[in-house]
């Protein structure tokens, strides 16, 4: 209700802040518009980015960054936040900014492999000592498992979930099946909550639920950050390849004239250097030598893509999480 | 009339306060939540109706607003008593317990709703004695419930403060001395000078709650068909993009909430002039 009048109050405040602050000197500023597990990994690359540009150009850049659920990020750049360059969960969120013409259609062929410079892959957190047994994506739907995973229509990480849970699915039937499936799995789910971190939340400090449907990287944070003494991961046989994407904001980078430093920015993702950031901080780098480094910290397991099983993100989307889409159908009261 | 308001008021002049009231009244209020209106209306009739009007939605109107009365009338009953014990008692932490009264104003409500959902979940300080009774408060309507009456609680308790304060004990006195009894004395005499406070705090409570996101999504569990507020679903839209569907929800709610706050406003204007 109030958030097209919030969305004015922030517009104003950002003009008025244009307006008193002053004009800063020669220097180059990046403004990295990032979802939320991504703040203490851009935090270290935006460092060694600076180190590295001020080596080769005697530049200095300036990054900030912005970190907020992705769609929602994603909303801020399209109603007028000027980033340069953009971090985000899905392809469907920079595709959503492309629609409105700051960014080529093709933004996504530009960069390396789908512009992801890293990856990540959905895996399930269990309690310590595995209390109910859980080895695969079909322990799940057992009555009796209780699951937490975030709300697909809300948070762009519960949507990797959901499809990965689909794509095992489909490797045991046709798209019946899977349908039947992710539907047994959500009745076991008794709190959507609105974002992947609030569902980290419910689980680990709130003690609900028997298995955690978690982004690895957040997975891995979990257990570092908490002990290993409480959690363990479970590696499913099979998940999905999930690809945050980055793009290069082009109509803001023009106006600003940073597109050649945004574009060094992305570049330097899959770099030797960024791609080792990127696996500490529990990314998967796309770099055959960085990846054999890390190769004990990241499991092999059979990773489908959204492309093959899918059809794209577009298509994804409309099939699954639109309004009447399959996610809705399984709310829906039987007999409509 | 306008001699009058000339010289009597403090700001310059009537018209000039009045199209600066318009004005600000224009850029906070009226422009922004035009634009929802406007936004609505490229919609065509049939898609504005299926998606007002669908199942889901449905059942959300009816929670946020049950959920939203419930509460606000919990306030009522409730605000009314702690204002009661903060004007009529003198006891030690007065001051403190008249500062907490405001405290969910200034707390982030993000903040409210995560501290109630770890109070009231199965493991919480409070939920692992509702539990075994059968009374599940987290993750239902009910959480709802408490997080509306958290964040309303002020508004009553702030609005009937300073009428009760005001009120002559000696009225009471005497009708004691008439040989009336306590009950008699409260719903004879102090309760009909307080129903326009008291009208005027569930108001704003009720209104509270009607538009409360923040800390509703933390303790609702956020079920579709069950525990799902209107609100979420307008996020939900937004992260669709479907900007259009998110505007017509919300220009539902506004009607719905300016015809129910303009009808107790009314009630109110009412019952004050009919006491005094």
């Amino acid at each position: 209700m109030s958030l097209t009048h919030l969305k004015y109050v922030f517009l104003t405040s950002i003009l008025v802040l244009n307006l008193i602050s002053p004009v800063p000197a020669a220097e180059i500023t990046l403004l990295n518009v990032s979802y939320d597990p991504t703040r203490e990994f851009y935090k270290a690359f935006n460092n060694a980015f600076i180190k590295h540009w001020q080596g080769k150009t005697q530049e200095i850049v300036k990054i900030q960054q912005s970190h907020g659920g992705s769609g929602k990020q994603a909303r801020s750049v399209i109603d007028g936040l000027q980033a340069d360059v953009v971090t985000l969960a899905l392809a469907y969120d920079i595709d959503a900014i492309a629609k409105t013409g700051l960014l080529a259609d093709y933004w996504q062929s530009r960069l390396l492999h789908n512009s992801t410079p890293y990856t990540s892959t959905i895996v399930l957190v269990v309690r310590k000592g595995n209390p109910k047994g859980i080895k695969d994506w079909d322990d799940l739907i057992k009555p009796g498992v209780e699951v937490v995973t975030p709300n697909p229509k809300t948070s762009g990480g519960a949507r990797w979930n959901y499809l990965a849970a689909w794509g095992y699915a489909l490797q045991h039937g046709d798209a019946e099946h899977a349908k039947k499936f992710v539907t047994q799995l959500f009745k076991n789910v008794k709190v959507l909550d609105s974002g992947a971190r609030a569902a980290t939340t419910t689980f680990v400090q709130r003690g609900i639920g028997d298995v955690f449907i978690a982004w690895e990287n957040e997975a891995l944070l979990v257990i570092n950050e908490l002990g290993k003494d409480s959690f363990e991961i479970i590696v499913p046989s099979i998940s999905i390849l999930a690809e945050p994407p980055v793009a290069v904001v082009d109509k803001v980078a023009e106006k600003h004239g940073t597109t050649r430093v945004a574009q060094a920015y992305l570049e330097y993702l899959y770099s030797e250097e960024g791609q080792t950031i990127a696996a500490n901080h529990y990314y998967r780098p796309r770099l055959e030598k960085v990846m054999a480094k890390f190769a004990d910290k990241f499991p092999q397991l059979k990773l489908v893509t959204v492309d093959e099983v899918f059809g794209g993100w577009a298509k994804a989307q409309k099939t699954h999480f639109d309004d009447g889409g399959i996610f809705d159908q399984i709310y829906l009261p039987a007999g409509k | 009339m306008v001699t009058l308001t000339k010289r009597y008021s403090v700001l310059p002049g009537f018209n000039l306060a009045l199209g600066l009231t318009l004005l600000y009244l224009s850029l906070i209020v009226l422009i922004p939540l035009s634009t929802v209106f406007i936004k609505t209306a490229t919609m065509s009739w049939g898609d504005f109706w299926s998606t007002i009007s669908n199942a889901r939605v449905v059942a959300s109107y009816r929670l946020t607003f049950g959920a939203s009365l419930l509460a606000a009338i919990i306030n009522l009953v409730f605000g009314l008593l702690v204002a009661w014990v903060l004007v009529r008692y003198s006891f030690w932490g007065k001051r403190i317990l008249d500062a907490l009264v405001d405290l969910p104003f200034a707390l982030p409500t993000a903040v409210a709703g995560i501290a109630l959902t770890a109070i009231y979940s199965s493991h919480g300080w409070v939920g692992r004695y509702l539990e075994p009774l059968g009374f599940k408060v987290a993750f239902t309507p009910w959480g709802i419930v408490v997080a509306l009456i958290f964040i309303g609680l002020p508004f009553v308790v702030r609005t009937v403060q300073p009428i009760l304060q005001e009120a002559e004990i000696e009225v009471e006195e005497a009708a004691v001395s008439l040989g009336a009894s306590r009950w008699q004395t409260f719903t004879l005499i102090i309760l009909p000078n307080l129903w326009p406070a008291l009208l005027t705090g569930f108001a704003l409570a009720f209104a509270r709650g009607l538009g409360e996101y923040g800390s509703v999504v933390f303790i609702a569990g956020n079920m579709p068909m069950v525990s799902e507020i209107t609100p979420l679903l307008i996020i939900t839209k937004l992260e669709q993009y479907d900007y259009q569907g998110a505007t017509a929800i919300a220009v539902v709610m506004l009607v719905v909430s300016f015809t129910l706050l303009f009808l107790i406003n009314s009630l109110q204007w009412w019952s004050s002039r009919r006491y005094h």
